[in-house]
């Protein structure tokens, strides 16, 4: 098992003819999975790379059966590629685009709760991958082993980072997650643990987090109240100093809030356990695995 | 992005929003022309990104012309220390030589992002002109939220319900309601992420005027407002961070003594995170991107290169689609085009690391090599702690 993608997903590629698109789609397909489409206004009818090209989203899925949309498109026309994915009620969308307007977000969101049929991850994220299985994403497929750790978080190669630790102890994953470091993003902390926590192949979840917002408070707080795996967090930019935006756009201590130390403290409260040093991440699940 | 009280209020004029008048000046003699147009009091306030300007002595009021060139004299070429600019301050180069307004009563009202939301949310409190950061810590039932629908945008009832919790007579809420509908509309249709006026007044004669302004905007947006991206001031950003920026680098400068350059925003903190645990504080965050290749590992040594703290610097990168012995050409090239004359230490991880490890110790140059990360962060803080440039 794994949560969301596994070797049956269809995935149609918004945005599959560019170089980015053309570049990450080959990798998908290396890594298994099954790209069933792209999408090009403009381009419906030709083949790319072995793989047809639709004009919208909705033909794409009427045509192929997919059921998952990936997004390499720029950030300018980002929002309305994933609009058009929750129009054609796409089950899954995986946003990679970085640097889409907040406001554009706040109407995808709203777009996201009126229609109810989507999932939204991302953007400003890696992607999903189940190792072996299928790799919606940019993250390298190569680090990552199946096994029984989940993964959540915020960044990408600091996600590599906890991966490359976990694997080269020799514990795999189940599935990871990159939720994105926007603001506004699809899926919350709190809308995945629920479903690492049903997996029955997920035995452990990492959590990485980041300083600005509240998402780590609020899934401190549904962990402690829901959840039976033991979860292992990491919260980035302790050093971070207030109003100031660390790369990521979600990254910022605003009026005092949102700092590492209050992350750290909350989640240690609701029993996770929290590492201070990003280099303990891959031994701390060893530990409570019991494979220390 | 950030704009000057000038640029906001000018704006917000643009939306209907009533502000006192006022032009910008960069001379005194400037200043004296604008007091002369505008006739009467004026009140003469220095044009910097930050707050408490008035208790650090850029806001000066004036009789008349005369008086006005003279506190425009005094406060241009000032560098002005107040607690939003460090302990460095920042020069003032412009003046704005605004009509003065008699204060009845001062309130606060910003509109910002629920991130949490997913909408705006509306602030706005009768305890005006002080900080809100301590009117919200110290009595938060003094501050009325209400949430806007991004969708719907701004509706009548929002400025009533504010307003008259805001205590203001029928008349009054109908003129705030106005401003409050030109400052949400301005917040939708120009991407703003902060507007904050602080304080908005009400004068003895009951009108209801934004006395201050700030306005930040969304830097991914800037693309549709040209007029708007043209606001920008780059005398008020470090110019080490406007170079690392026309490089396509990420790059803020803290104030340690470990340079680090790292791929991925998250890496990065983690990485100043490790620095600190083993006793050094950060120099920098830099996120290289995902590309890692010469032309930015170079540009990003040279800006590394010209913070005098930086002791030592550590080299972080997780290949991942980019291969490791790809990062390590580049920066095997960028030493050698760059004069490093610090102690560097690069921990180069993920694909194909092994060959780059054997690249960087066959290059010849004096690099420190490890392997892991916490390695990496001792042997970093080590050669700061010891080496000398």
């Amino acid at each position: 098992m794994s949560i969301l993608v596994d070797a049956a997903t269809k995935v149609v590629v918004q945005g599959m003819t560019g170089s980015e698109g053309t570049f990450h789609t080959k990798q998908m397909v290396a890594a298994g999975t099954r790209v069933v489409a792209g999408v090009t206004p403009g381009k419906g009818g030709q083949v790319h790379e072995g793989i047809p090209v639709f004009d919208t989203v909705a033909e794409a899925k009427a045509k192929t059966g997919a059921n998952t949309s990936v997004i390499f498109v720029p950030a300018r026309f980002a929002a309305d590629a994933v609009l058009e994915a929750i129009d054609a009620e796409m089950p899954l969308v995986v946003c990679i685009t970085e640097g889409i307007p907040v406001l554009d977000m706040l109407k995808v969101k709203n777009a996201l709760e009126a229609s109810g049929k989507t999932r939204l991850i991302g953007p400003n994220c890696p992607g999903i991958i189940t190792p072996g299985r299928a790799k919606i994403g940019i993250m390298p497929a190569n680090i990552h082993t199946p096994g029984p750790v989940g993964v959540l978080s915020r960044s990408g190669t600091l996600t590599y980072e906890a991966v490359d630790q976990l694997t080269r102890r020799g514990i795999g994953q189940s599935t990871c997650i990159g939720i994105g470091g926007d603001p506004i993003i699809g899926s919350p902390f709190t809308s995945l643990l629920p479903l690492f926590e049903q997996d029955p192949q997920t035995e452990a979840v990492v959590m990485i987090g980041e300083i600005g917002g509240t998402a780590e408070e609020e899934a401190a707080a549904w962990i402690a109240a829901n959840m039976t795996k033991p979860v292992v967090a990491f919260i980035a930019g302790a050093t971070a100093p207030p109003g100031r935006r660390m790369g990521h756009a979600g990254a910022i201590i605003s009026g005092g809030k949102g700092t590492a130390a209050e992350k750290k403290k909350v989640l240690r409260e609701h029993g996770i356990h929290v590492v201070d040093s990003p280099a303990d991440i891959g031994a701390t699940v060893a530990k409570v695995l019991g494979r220390a | 992005m950030n704009v000057h009280e000038y640029q906001a209020k000018e704006v917000l004029a643009r939306f209907g929003v009533p502000v006192p008048p006022g032009e910008v000046a960069e001379t005194p003699e400037q200043a004296r022309e604008i007091a002369e147009k505008l006739g009467g009091k004026v009140v003469v306030k220095a044009q910097v990104h930050a707050g408490g300007r008035g208790k650090a002595g850029g806001v000066k009021l004036a009789d008349g012309p005369a008086e006005a060139e003279e506190k425009a004299r005094q406060i241009l070429g000032m560098t002005l220390v107040s607690p939003q600019t460090g302990p460095q301050g920042k020069l003032v180069r412009k003046v704005y030589v605004t009509k003065a307004v008699d204060i009845e009563h001062e309130y606060y009202l910003s509109v910002l992002v629920d991130r949490a939301n997913a909408c705006l949310t509306i602030m706005a409190s009768a305890e005006g002109g002080v900080e809100i950061e301590k009117v919200a810590a110290e009595s938060p039932e003094k501050i009325v939220r209400l949430a806007v629908s991004p969708v719907a945008g701004f509706s009548p009832y929002l400025g009533r319900r504010i307003g008259f919790s805001l205590g203001l007579s029928p008349d009054q809420v109908k003129q705030f309601t106005k401003l409050l509908s030109g400052i949400v509309r301005c917040f939708l249709e120009t991407d703003a992420s902060l507007v904050e006026i602080n304080p908005m007044i009400r004068t003895p004669e009951g009108e209801v005027v934004a006395l201050d302004a700030k306005i930040s905007f969304d830097d991914n947006a800037l693309f549709r407002h040209p007029d708007i991206a043209e606001m920008r001031d780059i005398h008020e950003e470090d110019p080490l961070e406007v170079e690392a920026g026309e490089a396509g680098l990420n790059y803020i400068r803290l104030d340690g003594t470990v340079g680090c350059m790292v791929n991925g925003a998250g890496l990065a903190m983690a990485t100043m995170d490790i620095i600190d645990q083993h006793g050094a504080r950060p120099a920098n965050f830099l996120d290289v991107g995902g590309g890692a290749s010469k032309e930015s590992v170079t540009a990003a040594f040279r800006i590394l290169l010209r913070d005098p703290d930086v002791k030592a610097i550590l080299v972080n990168i997780f290949g991942g689609i980019v291969r490791c012995d790809r990062v390590a050409e580049g920066i095997i090239a960028a030493a050698k085009d760059v004069e490093i004359g610090v102690p560097l230490v690069v921990r180069l991880q993920g694909t194909n690391h092994e060959e780059a490890r054997k690249m960087l110790e066959e290059s010849g140059l004096p690099l420190i090599v490890a392997e892991e990360l916490d390695e990496a962060a001792r042997k970093v803080v080590e050669a700061a702690k010891g080496g000398a440039r």
